[in-house]
């Protein structure tokens, strides 16, 4: 029951501050309403046995991604986002065919079975720190060696696109 | 216990708040904002997956999601400056210029 509450808190916070998100006029108030959202997501990992996610979602989402974003809002003005329209002319089109999108899946979902908790499976130690590391340095090597590649290419990408060329 | 389907119902409403976003905002950061929306949907899905089937692939790829995020975040904002700079505006519809 408290775990069904706890539930509903996140989950209502986080479709608040995502639905706010979308719909202020100021980049740095979403911004920041996305910082909230991913402290609640971050919530949910716990609640999910995910404690090592949960700090990744804070440390990497959080601390690294969203400053990155809050730096280049403030560095590029937004004076004009004063009077400017937020959205493009089509946006009832859209907003309408989302909540349809959305109730359609909610009713689909809703109507399906699915398991209410994971009962006998649960190990011990599941999504600790330990076990995920063994999972990523076996099964998972590869992939996570291309990750590091991907960093790489992302990092001289930024650097490249981002540098003044000389005339 | 929390049903699993809740959790989905909670991943896809997200996902459909972040897909609005994309199509309808016309400040290019919050469409970058919205994207990063969607992701988070995905690895939320992603975790009760794992946790309900007590395997660890899923808290595997939530760490892979994260890591494409943050490139892909690095490099959407590399570009938004230059754009900025060279058109003066972060608004998506005043990008016509591939427009015949």
């Amino acid at each position: 029951m408290l775990n069904k509450i706890i539930f509903i808190y996140f989950a209502a916070v986080i479709i608040i501050s995502a639905v706010l998100m979308i719909t202020r006029r100021n980049p740095i108030h979403s911004v920041l309403l996305m910082l909230l959202l991913f402290f609640h997501i971050a919530g949910l990992f716990v609640l999910l046995n995910a404690e090592f996610l949960a700090a990744v979602q804070l440390i990497v989402y959080a601390g690294a991604i969203l400053i990155l974003y809050l730096f280049v809002v403030m560095l590029l003005n937004v004076d004009k986002e004063r009077s400017a329209k937020r959205a493009n002319r089509y946006w009832p089109v859209m907003a309408g065919s989302g909540i349809v999108i959305a109730a359609e899946i909610v009713l689909l979902v809703a109507r399906g079975k699915f398991a209410v908790d994971a009962g006998q499976l649960m190990k011990p130690g599941f999504g600790s720190v330990n076990a995920l590391g063994v999972e990523l340095y076996t099964n998972y090597l590869v992939p996570f060696e291309i990750a590091s590649v991907i960093l790489l290419v992302g990092l001289v990408g930024a650097v490249m696109l981002a540098k003044k060329v000389k005339e | 216990m929390i049903p699993l389907s809740w959790y989905i119902i909670l991943s896809a409403l997200l996902f459909t708040i972040g897909v609005v976003g994309v199509l309808s905002r016309r400040n290019i950061f919050i469409i970058l904002m919205s994207i990063e929306l969607m992701l988070n949907a995905a690895n939320i899905n992603l975790v009760a997956f794992a946790h309900y089937l007590q395997s660890l692939t899923g808290q595997v790829f939530v760490i892979f999601v994260i890591t494409v995020a943050a490139a892909e975040a690095a490099v959407a904002l590399a570009i938004i400056i230059l754009l900025s700079r060279n058109r003066g505006s972060v608004y998506v519809d005043e990008f016509n210029i591939l427009k015949g």
